[in-house]
């Protein structure tokens, strides 16, 4: 009887990790396919040209940055080297941080993979609240850090 | 009846998820196909780099599936709903950002398990808030006062959370 019970209670964790692998691999096309995007987003767009888009203008750099943030993806290591180079250079640091933000929160590249496993109307409303919310947090960051000091 | 019904729906959802994502990956493909005429150096750079991010994540990949299978095995929808669902309150919001903040492996990794969670009662706002939240990297943290100072980043991490929870409340309110 109990040995039963344990070969049921065995089938069930048997069961519940193949149902577990079963669920994970319906989405590894799409998974897949974001890894190859990644890889031919990392070829073709250097650091360099991401650096270049900066202006210096405070406005049109915050906007553009969030932009290029959400655009780019990978470790969010990069993002912080390009943020340290673009001090340097003298770029607002509400555009960096606005570029740090979007870079981890809103997902252009992972787009397709989130509106396929989460549903498109939830990735649009995140997306886009991302990207709003890089601007408002990069200001609101800077303008305490700017009132601290 | 209606269980059947919720159960027929969510399959029909996974093998659309399948099929466009099939359909996704055959795109991909085919955009790697067109660029290896005029790139072809490029190309192969971009397969290795693929490979490697592949070879990297692969780890997080199986800890992902064996904590999918643990987590339906331990873990019933009633808990789901008891701990992250419409009735958590503040300690589903404290779980999420929580969660977020510790989660580890890429973002696309998370969303299988996010979609099952969903699928037992988990709220779409805390969903959105441990997603947010993982903007906050533990261990990247020293890099970032690095090159930052410790002021900026303390400040960025607190607002960080702040939005994480505006973007969930403002997501919970467009789903009600």
């Amino acid at each position: 009887m109990i040995n039963r019970k344990q070969n049921d209670e065995k089938k069930d964790i048997v069961s519940t990790l193949f149902k577990a692998f079963k669920s994970f691999g319906t989405s590894s096309p799409i998974i897949l396919g974001v890894i190859l995007v990644l890889g031919l987003f990392r070829t073709f767009v250097s650091k360099q040209m991401l650096s270049a888009l900066f202006t210096g203008e405070f406005l049109r750099d915050t906007v553009i940055s969030a932009l290029i943030g959400s655009i780019s993806a990978g470790n969010p290591v990069n993002s912080y080297i390009i943020g340290g180079e673009l001090v340097k250079e003298n770029v607002s640091l509400i555009a960096i941080t606005s570029f740090l933000v979007a870079w981890v929160t809103v997902g252009i590249i992972q787009f397709p993979a989130e509106a396929t496993i989460l549903g498109r109307r939830f990735a649009c409303v995140r997306n886009i609240l991302g990207y709003i919310l890089a601007i408002l947090v990069s200001i609101a960051t800077v303008k305490t850090l700017v009132i601290i000091q | 009846m209606i269980q059947n019904g919720d159960r027929k729906d969510r399959v029909k959802k996974r093998n659309g998820a399948k099929y466009n994502g099939i359909y996704f990956l055959g795109a991909v493909v085919f955009i790697y196909f067109l660029l290896f005429f005029p790139h072809p150096e490029k190309i192969k750079n971009s397969l290795k780099i693929s490979a490697d991010a592949l070879i990297q994540i692969l780890p997080s990949l199986l800890f992902i599936i064996l904590f999918m299978g643990i987590m339906n095995y331990f873990v019933s929808p009633g808990a789901v709903s008891k701990y992250v669902g419409k009735g958590s309150g503040i300690k589903g919001w404290f779980l999420a950002i929580f969660t977020g903040i510790l989660s580890h492996g890429p973002v696309y990794a998370w969303y299988p398990i996010l979609r099952d969670l969903r699928n037992q009662g988990m709220k779409s706002g805390l969903i959105a808030a441990f997603l947010y939240n993982r903007a906050i990297k533990i261990p990247l943290l020293p890099l970032m006062v690095y090159y930052f100072g410790t002021r900026f980043v303390l400040i960025f991490t607190c607002y960080i959370v702040v939005a994480s929870i505006v973007q969930g409340w403002i997501i919970q309110m467009i789903e009600k």
